[in-house]
């Protein structure tokens, strides 16, 4: 019997090293397909199976932290330091609804996932030190964000600063907010918060400083201006136009009014028509110039740029390409189908205080290991020459001469030379909904330090009459320049 | 090395009858077994602390307790070894004490992991208290079992045993929890798998049945298309026997143990007949009988799905029946990788509710990886290996049938576990001997590894046998005295 005992013998081995063969395909050939797979938990587990990195201010003080809460699932949970004040540039990272904004963007650095932390992390690994993720330092100016998220309160909006010089962006503010915090673990609690959030009418998850455009209104006759330099129209912010008194967009029968009937609109200067924020004037000069010239305009100011991310990415501002004559003098006012959001008008202001050069906006300064070592530094970048320096410096006077003499005056700081431009942009189905008050403005100080501020604010009051962005939106810029030019 | 020289002799000796193997005078591997049994409890004791520091930051407190009584159990069988069978294979008792060990710790562990597991009542316990059982049991067939062969004078009682056992399920209402597979007797909330007993039972029956009618089954034939077809007189009970066992299975939903009865029903009708023809005819019988409950049970069907497309479970609108079981055990593997996570340190609590019986090997594949599994597959593979070294090895027929069938169901149970588990076949759920949770598949498998030894002790044994009736005790005194 004992050939065929060895023939079962073999037939024995052959099924074991059948499942040798097996297990080494599966957790050997395959097994970084298994690991990664998209339903398998572990991920998720080990993004919080140690601390993560903290997002930080220019300061240097973090506004993120990593709380060792010791589940069997997580080991850590994410809380923010004043979570609705910088959810616009955080985001959120929650066990169980994911990451948004920086979280998301840096994840890889925060998580300590990233390919250039993979050195530090094997050392780690062997002297047995728990692993941890790096830092991501930001622009960001912890009084002006302050000032930001305090000025516009209760109401719903949005504002940005900008130094001109580098394109840092030095506050980044959407209201109402959100605290992150609230939904960051999995519980019955966190499900609840976000549910309720998604479910807010006044969309407090919405980041609307970089993620809603807007209508520009009376801000965006900066552009027209600019274009109207650039294209010699006129040379000089004394310049009289050739406006109407009454102007009718041109192939129609529809008359372009101003604000109010006594604003000594007709035959203004260009300077008079910026600080009284003449519709007829600046409608005109870009019916005149036509589409494509604005539209270049625009778009060296950064309109119709899909690409501009701070890293969050920012949604696209927009100039039409191709409009009607008429629809091009309301596109000039900042009206019709022309749209920005906050961080864009913020850039054009930007670009006039630094000499018509844009440099390309940034929130990241600096991605760090968790020993401190730099990773990656930001180098500035200058994304276009916006208008030429003479250029600039008209517009610069202009701006000047709007917080000095007009519809700016709420905007003046003392001991700084402050520029801005109101807005009113008027929307929704014959401009049924409410306007928007803007207010973009820039401020220097005598020791040459700027900064760049847009200021929106959707619903500042019930009453049509009250909503000016001079009014309601200027004093929010102000506060801002004010507490990132103070020391 | 007298085993190897007692094995290179009998394959050369064609006639079974007048095999004679020379006394050898040479060890007989009782200190070896010492020496590996000390290893067998050290390791898993060392698995114990390596899971309480990575989960707790301490070693577990129960180290010392646990460490002591499973040093005491193979303490104990192992004196009964050096007592009562000194002539024994020195590999199968460590092998299966840490292969028990092994499992105690990954059950402790996974009990451990609280909550996470839905339904998770604490099982480390339960199942310390069935490997004491198990070795109980394991010593008392090493001490009554004076000669496998008299296991042979009850073929037939142990045919009746076997029906009996795998009926009996049928009458005991199913729970939820089974997932459609009847094989629990119970009695409150003590419960029996009768199958892992009638394993046994029903290869003591075989191995008798086929001793006696192997010359008729192999000689008494009529060639048919090539190929020697026995006489109905001397097939018909034993095939009538393994197609009851066989429908009892397939009607209690028991895949994995009908496919194990069936291989072993076929392994040793080959091996007591020496025909070829009857591989054929178990391939073509078994791939018939497959397909034919392939495409009548829903259950299998399910089955044969899930082995397909192992994430059919996760995607959106998955069918009602799929299971993330296999999906779940493949990513646990996947992410073990080469090396593991370590113990404690997995997450294999995500394959839910049969992380500890039936997946078990998922648990240890994350945590221990690839290594640790070619480690276990290994460990198996060299208990089948000493089993069927035994057969060959034993002189008389019924035991090396004994040797061969009990050999060879144990590896049929490995692959059809692991190679369910793994995704290599079909999973037909059964439990992994030793490893997974479950007294009385623990139970039975120690006295599986009993009986291999007895009958290994007889065939290591250097002087010659006694006849099967006269006492043993009488043959060993001599042998001693002369070994001394």
């Amino acid at each position: 019997m004992n050939k065929p005992i060895r023939r079962v013998s073999i037939f024995c081995l052959v099924l074991v090293l059948a499942l040798m063969v097996r297990v080494n395909w599966v957790q050997g050939v395959q097994a970084e397909a298994w690991a990664s797979n998209t339903h398998n938990d572990r991920n998720k587990y080990d993004r919080y199976a140690y601390p993560r990195g903290n997002i930080i201010v220019a300061g240097g003080q973090p506004i993120t932290k990593s709380d060792f809460v010791n589940g069997y699932r997580y080991k850590y949970k994410r809380s923010w330091v004043d979570g609705p004040l910088w959810a616009p540039v955080t985001g959120y990272s929650s066990q169980a609804f994911g990451t948004s904004q920086l979280e998301s963007l840096s994840d890889g650095i925060l998580s300590g996932s990233d390919s250039r932390l993979f050195f530090r992390n094997t050392l780690d690994m062997m002297t047995g030190k728990e692993k941890q993720g790096g830092d991501v330092v930001t622009t960001l100016n912890a009084k002006a964000q302050k000032a930001a998220y305090d000025a516009l309160g209760a109401k719903k909006g949005a504002a940005v600063a900008i130094d001109p010089r580098t394109g840092a962006i030095l506050a980044l503010v959407s209201t109402p907010s959100y605290d992150p915090g609230r939904f960051a673990g999995t519980g019955g609690e966190d499900e609840k918060a976000w549910k309720e959030l998604n479910a807010d009418p006044n969309k407090p998850m919405l980041n609307r400083a970089l993620r809603e455009t807007y209508p520009p209104g009376s801000t965006f006759k900066l552009v027209t201006a600019a274009a109207a330099f650039e294209n010699g129209r006129y040379q000089n912010i004394e310049d009289v136009t050739d406006t109407p008194d009454h102007y009718v967009l041109p192939n129609t029968n529809v008359e372009l009014k101003n604000a109010s009937a006594d604003e000594p609109c007709a035959k203004a200067t260009v300077k008079t028509a910026m600080d009284f924020s003449c519709n007829t004037v600046f409608g005109k000069i870009g019916a005149e110039l036509g589409g494509e010239k604005m539209r270049t305009q625009a778009e060296r100011f950064g309109f119709n740029n899909p690409g501009i991310n701070v890293p969050i990415r920012a949604s696209e501002s927009y100039f039409p390409p191709k409009s009607s004559a008429d629809g091009t003098a309301m596109d000039s006012i900042g009206q019709h189908d022309t749209r920005a959001t906050p961080l864009q008008m913020a850039m054009v202001a930007a670009a006039i205080a630094n000499d018509g050069r844009l440099m390309a906006p940034y929130l990241v300064d600096e991605e760090r290991a968790s020993n401190l070592t730099t990773i990656s530094k930001h180098s500035e970048r200058q994304l276009s020459q916006a208008v030429s320096p003479a250029t600039a410096q008209k517009l610069q006077q202009l701006m000047e001469s709007v917080v000095q003499n007009g519809t700016g005056k709420k905007a003046q700081i003392d001991g700084l030379k402050v520029g801005g431009k109101t807005g009113t942009a008027q929307h929704g189905e014959n401009n049924a909904g409410l306007p928007f008050a803007w207010f973009m403005s820039y401020a220097k100080a005598p020791d040459g330090r700027q900064v760049a501020v847009a200021v929106v604010v959707e619903d500042g009051s019930t009453e049509r009459e009250q909503i000016s962005g001079g009014g309601l939106a200027a004093p929010i810029a102000k506060a801002v320049m004010k507490a990132a030019l103070d020391r | 090395m007298s085993s190897s020289q007692t094995g290179g002799e009998s394959p050369r000796t064609k006639r079974r009858e007048n095999t004679t193997i020379t006394p050898q005078g040479a060890p007989n591997r009782r200190n070896t077994e010492l020496v590996l049994l000390a290893f067998a409890v050290v390791l898993p004791m060392l698995a114990y602390a390596n899971v309480g520091l990575a989960m707790d930051g301490k070693l577990p407190s129960g180290m010392l307790g646990y460490g002591l009584g499973m040093g005491a159990l193979a303490l104990v069988a192992h004196l009964v070894m050096r007592r009562f069978a000194p002539y024994a294979d020195p590999l199968l008792l460590p092998l299966a004490t840490l292969l028990n060990g092994l499992g105690l710790v990954m059950i402790w562990r996974l009990d451990k992991a609280g909550s996470l597991l839905r339904k998770n009542f604490p099982a480390a316990s339960n199942q310390l208290m069935w490997s004491a059982l198990g070795v109980a049991l394991f010593i008392g067939v090493v001490m009554v079992l004076k000669d496998h062969r008299i296991l042979q004078r009850y073929t037939y009682i142990s045919m009746v045993v076997a029906l009996v056992l795998l009926a009996a399920p049928a009458f005991f209402p199913s729970r939820d929890e089974d997932f459609g597979a009847k094989i629990w007797i119970r009695f409150g909330s003590f419960s029996i798998q009768p199958g892992e007993f009638a394993k046994i039972i029903l290869t003591v029956f075989f191995a008798g049945y086929l001793m006696v009618k192997r010359d008729a089954l192999a000689l008494a034939s009529r060639r048919f298309m090539g190929m020697y077809l026995p006489r109905g007189r001397d097939l018909g009970p034993i095939i009538v026997v393994w197609l009851l066992s066989i429908l009892i299975l397939v009607f209690e939903t028991d895949l994995g143990s009908s496919f194990l009865f069936f291989g072993l029903f076929v392994v040793m009708l080959y091996v007591a007949t020496e025909r070829t023809s009857w591989i054929v005819f178990g391939l073509l019988m078994s791939i018939s009988g497959a397909a034919l409950v392939a495409t009548s049970e829903p259950h299998v069907k399910t089955r044969i799905d899930a082995w397909l497309d192992p994430m059919r479970a996760f995607a959106p609108n998955p069918p009602k029946t799929a299971t993330e079981q296999i999906g779940q055990t493949l990513m646990a593997f996947g992410s073990g990788g080469t090396t593991g996570t370590g113990l404690g340190q997995g997450r294999s609590w995500l394959i839910q509710f049969a992380a500890k019986s039936d997946f078990i090997l998922g648990s240890f594949g994350e945590e221990l990886g690839l290594t640790g599994m070619m480690a276990i597959f290994l460990l198996y593979g060299l208990i089948v290996q000493r089993g069927l070294r035994t057969a060959v090895a034993t002189r008389d027929p019924f035991g090396k049938l004994l040797a061969v069938g009990l050999s060879s169901a144990f590896a049929l149970q490995v692959f059809v576990v692991a190679g369910g588990v793994t995704g290599l076949i079909p999973l037909t759920g059964m439990t992994m001997p030793f490893l997974a949770q479950g007294g009385s598949s623990l139970v039975a498998n120690w006295a599986l590894i009993a009986i291999l030894l007895k009958i290994s002790d007889s065939a290591r044994r250097p002087a010659a046998e006694p006849a099967p009736t006269t006492t043993v005790d009488g043959a060993t005194e001599p042998t001693r005295g002369a070994l001394a």
